[in-house]
């Protein structure tokens, strides 16, 4: 059957005039059966759009369902999305472009079951867009099966024998949750069955639509939709079953509406210029003229150091200081923490490598200096120390020194010290001046006093920082 | 000193925004979450949006309602989340959206753990959702690659209209390097397809469904010739000491870190071994590997992946027999030592 509209009423000018995306001859009809709702509401909706000018700026997401060719019909930017997404996919493309007016359009099975959190959420959150929900009490693209919203008793190619509320449970009423949410502005279920109620579904898109070209938020309105071809009826029974059963359950009525109360939210997003961007990024020092800048020794050099402790001393940050010190020095370096497999056994660890070649493997198997601050560390790690290597250890947390003899071993009570300078936390400091002693050929001291605070940035422990590795450098000059 | 010591995820999200990247949906999962909270630090101040998804599932919708605006936008996630953004993927390579997915790979399969494993080569390379797609995949190795693969990957995302990967684990995330930082990027392309919410663009429709399998064949065709052109002209892959390698090695990622260190430790006892890191896993280096294996002085490949030997496959296919193809894999989140490395090639030649 050919319904030939055009003789009929007039079509909205935000429909197409012919629907040359439906790819069959029949241009001037749409894809829905005789009886069904969706094409009253796409109407209703077409006209609203045309009437309040904004057909350049809407955006219409189609759902899965028999809804899923909805930008068959409207002359609006149209995105299709996947199954339930409707309201995420909305979400997307209203954050990246808020000046649009996004319409987020489904069915039950769509909006109430598979996409029920994204519904959900997208209400909560408050998007800037409006749904309309067709509530027909069926899936009809797929042929008919149960939906969230079947009635009890209904029978579907799913429930053949009816639906049995101990089996499938109730009947999900979507308008009455949504209106629970603090975010939406305003919810309301219509139906389409007589002219009255039709005006009444008419302003209710209307003021969902407003709202959102207002900033209000979030909009619902639910439509009570025949399916005769999934209800196994004719047109004029479903309307009869919607008056007197489906409305029985789902009450029509205004949910919420509070947009009176609401302000306006106009999002303006600004751009920074290109020359902000490293400032905004945390990497503006970058282009801070260096008054020191160290170059790094000729021939080969590595350093691989294991430092390894409890977690909170600061040991990453030891870590962290040294492979920028390194850097600063331009060699190669690379930092690690103890992570995945490396975390078993408790310790807080971390790999430095430092080498004027390119770094291979980031984690440091054999290092060739061992800095530890408690005693599972040292068991840990010691026998892995290369040859010739170096043990810088915490003597006052550490009560059993390394016993290996082909290895420097250089113990001092860092933490001890730093309690004396005023913070334990500073024990990494004091451990740092040791070993830039033990690298004097390699780092220059100047460059890390000048460097430290661009480093370790927190201002209230810059001067114990400096304190500390004063006190750990002056401490290697004498000891070691 | 004009570079910065900077873990590999925090370079993800730097890149990103000099990229022009102004989006960002996610949602936490380890170890992939630092990639969201910077995001949610530093966007908002370059005009961009972090928002925090209800799911992943949630989080993929959006950028495929982000990308149909023609934005430039971003996620992150790790293995088990990007199986469930699986759906949302396959419709956006489907509906030709340019976008960003970062997958920092865990251990699997279901809740695994959280240490580096690169099980996920087969979910991402080979097309883990339904169809008959591919998605652009970039494998960095150093923080420094992490910033410029992710510039890399909107550019690639722009030019083809095809979701790009950037496929990292989690050392390569959490290891701090220096990173050089470069320029913001000021110029994008047009892109005339884009629902832009203009009336220039209101005929435009975003969309992944064809019902007429004639109409829907040549969609899919279209799609074929595109990726066969980004096989002829995205390959990226680095030869390292290979030219007179008789062993060559292959792995990506982390991998690829701990088999140059072998190949220098090889070489320095006179073993002449090289490496053939992909970086690009979709498009993979056919014809770098094709030419290896016509080579006279080569002796075998050898294969070294965290996972149950998946892109072992694909170099098998290039080799087509000619030469041995060897695989060696650490599952769970361990990494492989270097000896262990070694030993296993020294093993190999001298069973081969």
């Amino acid at each position: 059957m050919t319904i030939q509209h055009n003789k009929v009423l007039q079509k909205p000018e935000t429909f197409y005039d012919t629907f040359v995306r439906k790819g069959d001859s029949e241009l001037k009809a749409t894809h829905y059966c005789p009886g069904c709702g969706h094409g009253i509401l796409h109407k209703l909706i077409a006209e609203a759009i045309s009437d309040f000018g904004i057909q350049d700026k809407t955006v219409l997401v189609s759902p899965v369902g028999c809804s899923v060719f909805a930008y068959y019909y409207f002359d609006t930017g149209n995105i299709q999305s996947a199954h339930g997404r409707a309201p995420a996919v909305g979400t997307g493309y209203k954050r990246a472009n808020p000046d649009s007016i996004l319409i987020s359009y489904q069915g039950d099975g769509d909006l109430a079951a598979i996409g029920a959190n994204e519904i959900i959420q997208a209400a909560n959150r408050g998007e800037a867009m409006t749904v309309f929900f067709i509530n027909n009490a069926i899936y009809g693209m797929t042929g008919g099966q149960m939906a969230p919203t079947t009635l009890v008793g209904q029978k579907t190619t799913t429930t053949p024998y009816g639906r049995n509320s101990h089996n499938e449970g109730f009947p999900i009423r979507m308008s009455e949750i949504i209106a629970t949410l603090e975010a939406p502005v305003y919810v309301e279920r219509c139906m389409l069955t007589d002219a009255k109620n039709i005006a009444k579904t008419r302003k209710a898109v209307r003021k969902a639509l407003k709202a959102q070209i207002d900033h209000k938020g979030f909009s619902f309105v639910e439509v009570l939709s025949g399916c005769p071809t999934g209800w196994k009826m004719t047109p004029q029974e479903a309307k009869n079953w919607i008056d007197s059963v489906l409305s029985k359950y789902f009450l029509p009525g205004v949910f919420k509406d509070v947009i009176e109360e609401r302000e306006s939210i106009v999002i303006k997003q600004e751009i920074p210029s290109p020359e902000d961007y490293h400032k905004l990024m945390d990497i503006s020092h970058l282009s801070e003229k260096e008054d020191i800048v160290p170059t790094p020794e000729k021939g080969n050099f590595y350093e691989e150091l294991k430092i390894a402790g409890f977690g909170g001393q600061g040991l990453l940050s030891l870590g962290y200081v040294i492979a920028n010190v390194a850097m600063g020095h331009q060699y190669e370096v690379s930092w690690l923490p103890s992570y995945g497999p490396e975390m078993r056994g408790g310790t807080a660890n971390c790999s430095v490598k430092i080498s004027n070649k390119r770094i291979g493997a980031p984690l440091v198997a054999n290092p060739t200096t061992l800095i530890v601050m408690n005693k599972p560390s040292l068991e840990k790690f010691e026998n892995d120390v290369v040859s010739g290597g170096t043990i810088i250890y915490d003597s006052g947390l550490i009560d059993t020194p390394p016993s290996r003899d082909d290895v420097r071993v250089i113990g001092l009570p860092a933490t001890e010290m730093a309690d004396k300078l005023g913070s334990t936390k500073a024990a990494n400091m004091i451990i740092m001046g040791i070993f830039a002693y033990l690298k004097k050929q390699i780092f220059s001291d100047r460059y890390i006093r000048w460097v430290l605070p661009r480093i370790l940035k927190n201002k209230a422990f810059h001067e114990i920082n400096q304190k500390a590795f004063q006190t750990g450098f002056d401490y290697a000059d004498k000891h070691v | 000193m004009k570079k910065v010591l900077i873990k590999g995820n925090d370079a993800v999200v730097r890149g990103a925004l000099l990229a022009g990247c102004r989006n960002f949906f996610g949602y936490p999962i380890t170890p992939a979450s630092e990639i969201a909270e910077g995001s949610a630090l530093l966007f908002p101040r370059v005009g961009g949006t972090f928002l925090q998804a209800e799911s992943e599932i949630g989080a993929i919708n959006m950028l495929y309602g982000a990308a149909s605006s023609g934005i430039r936008c971003m996620t992150a996630s790790s293995s088990p989340g990007i199986s469930l953004k699986m759906e949302g993927i396959s419709y956006l390579a489907g509906s030709e959206l340019p976008c960003v997915i970062v997958d920092i790979t865990r251990g699997g399969p279901g809740l695994g753990n959280i240490a580096p494993e690169q099980g996920d080569y087969n979910q991402i390379v080979k097309g883990g959702g339904h169809g008959n797609y591919k998605l652009i995949v970039l494998a960095p190795n150093s923080a420094q690659e992490m910033c410029d693969l992710t510039m890399l990957a909107f550019e690639l995302a722009d030019k083809y209209r095809n979701p790009t990967v950037i496929m990292a684990d989690g050392t390569i995330g959490q290891m701090m390097e220096p990173v050089k930082f470069p320029q913001p990027v000021t110029s994008f392309p047009k892109k005339d397809w884009a629902v832009k919410a203009t009336a220039e663009t209101r005929e435009n429709l975003i969309s992944s469904i064809e019902l007429d399998p004639d109409r829907l064949e040549v969609h899919n065709q279209k799609l074929q010739k595109k990726y066969a052109i980004i096989e002829e002209k995205e390959v990226r892959c680095e030869e390292y000491r290979s030219d007179d390698a008789e062993i060559l090695l292959c792995g990506f990622g982390i991998v690829s870190r701990l088999l140059q260190s072998v190949v220098d430790e090889m070489r320095a006892e006179g073993i002449p071994v090289g490496l053939i890191r992909p970086i690009t896993l979709f498009p993979f280096p056919k014809k770098i590997i094709d030419a290896y294996a016509s080579k006279k002085n080569v002796r075998f490949f050898n294969v070294f992946e965290l996972n149950n030997g998946q892109m072992v496959d694909d170099v098998k296919l290039v080799v087509n027999g000619r030469k041995p193809v060897l695989y060696y894999g650490r599952m769970g989140g361990n990494l492989p030592t270097i000896k262990e490395i070694s030993a296993e090639i020294m093993k190999n030649m001298r069973q081969l």
